[in-house]
């Protein structure tokens, strides 16, 4: 009996659907990707409003204060325990904004970015704190919700 | 004349390997640098310090205060315009109402004219204070409008521990 000798060639997958799931992950994350500088904190969970929306212009000189629900201040990426060393940090910004870039403290806006549990009495004393440094603009930030958050029904 | 038999050339294949190297490397720069980012918005408040503010032209239009009041556990307790303390189970809601009576009204205060002052209690959560100025700063209609009511929202001064 006579055996025909078995043809031994390579076995490539079809690539394609895969290349072609990945380009398509690709494309998605491209249009999705932001680069923004959004100064956001995973420690502070924003109480909702339904007409906090996005501001349709960025601020020209923001500042922006995180305040956890445990009482920690938070400032250019540093926990602070004590109100005094956060006043230090905003006169020392401060100077720098007024010395070498000639930006008024008055046009400067602080946002303040509040835990929704946090203590409001903390909230006022950062407002009093930056008053006694002369800042005058406020934002006090909330997260956008489509639901009403005061109750009652929706006025006409 | 004897000639060879020429080998069949082998089938000309593109190189995948690097490509995909490309596409996978690039895939995992684009997850690592996704970040979700929630709609934020802001309630934009203007407030000098006390001195200023006391020099400044007085408004004709009295001050409203909105007082918050805390539990001891730091919910609220109550919400009051004024002397006026604001029952039922949605307060808030009830402040709006009367807020938008008063700037609705032709003989009343415009929305540009009037002024609100948050008293808080110091322990009280900031979320109800956010609920106070939404009530107080606008509503949306049944159409998605947005309607301003009093635009001038300013704090007192933080009250003890």
């Amino acid at each position: 009996m006579r055996f025909r000798p078995k043809k031994t060639g390579i076995v490539e997958g079809d690539l394609t659907p895969m290349i072609d799931m990945t380009f398509q992950l690709i494309a998605f994350f491209m249009l999705v990707i932001n680069f923004s500088d959004a100064e956001q904190d995973q420690r502070v969970t924003l109480p909702e409003s339904e007409l906090a929306k996005p501001p349709e212009a960025p601020y020209e000189h923001p500042l922006t204060v995180h305040l956890t629900s445990d009482d920690q201040y938070i400032y250019g990426g540093f926990a602070m325990d004590d109100l005094g060393q956060l006043r230090s940090e905003l006169v020392r910004e401060t100077q720098v904004l007024e010395r070498y870039q000639s930006i008024a403290v008055a046009d400067i806006t602080i946002v303040i970015r509040a835990d929704e549990d946090a203590k409001v009495g903390l909230v006022q004393q950062i407002i009093q704190a930056c008053q006694d440094l002369k800042f005058e603009r406020f934002a006090l930030r909330g997260q956008y919700s489509d639901a009403r958050t005061i109750g009652g029904a929706q006025p006409r | 004349m004897k000639f060879r038999t020429q080998e069949p050339e082998p089938a000309s294949m593109l190189q995948m390997t690097p490509m995909i190297d490309i596409v996978f490397q690039l895939l995992v720069f684009f997850i690592f640098t996704f970040k979700i980012v929630l709609p934020e918005g802001d309630f934009n408040i203007r407030m000098p310090a006390a001195t200023q503010s006391t020099t400044s032209t007085p408004s004709e239009t009295p001050l409203l205060e909105v007082k918050l009041r805390a539990t001891p556990d730091r919910e609220l307790a109550r919400v009051q315009l004024g002397e006026a303390v604001l029952g039922g189970e949605q307060p808030f809601f009830e402040l709006q109402s009367r807020i938008r009576g008063m700037i609705d009204d032709a003989a009343g205060p415009t929305a540009n004219d009037q002024e609100v002052e948050i008293d808080a209690d110091f322990g009280l959560k900031y979320k109800y204070v956010m609920r106070a100025i939404t009530a107080i700063t606008g509503y949306i209609d049944e159409n998605g409008q947005r309607h301003p009511l009093v635009e001038r929202v300013r704090f007192a001064p933080p009250r003890s521990q």
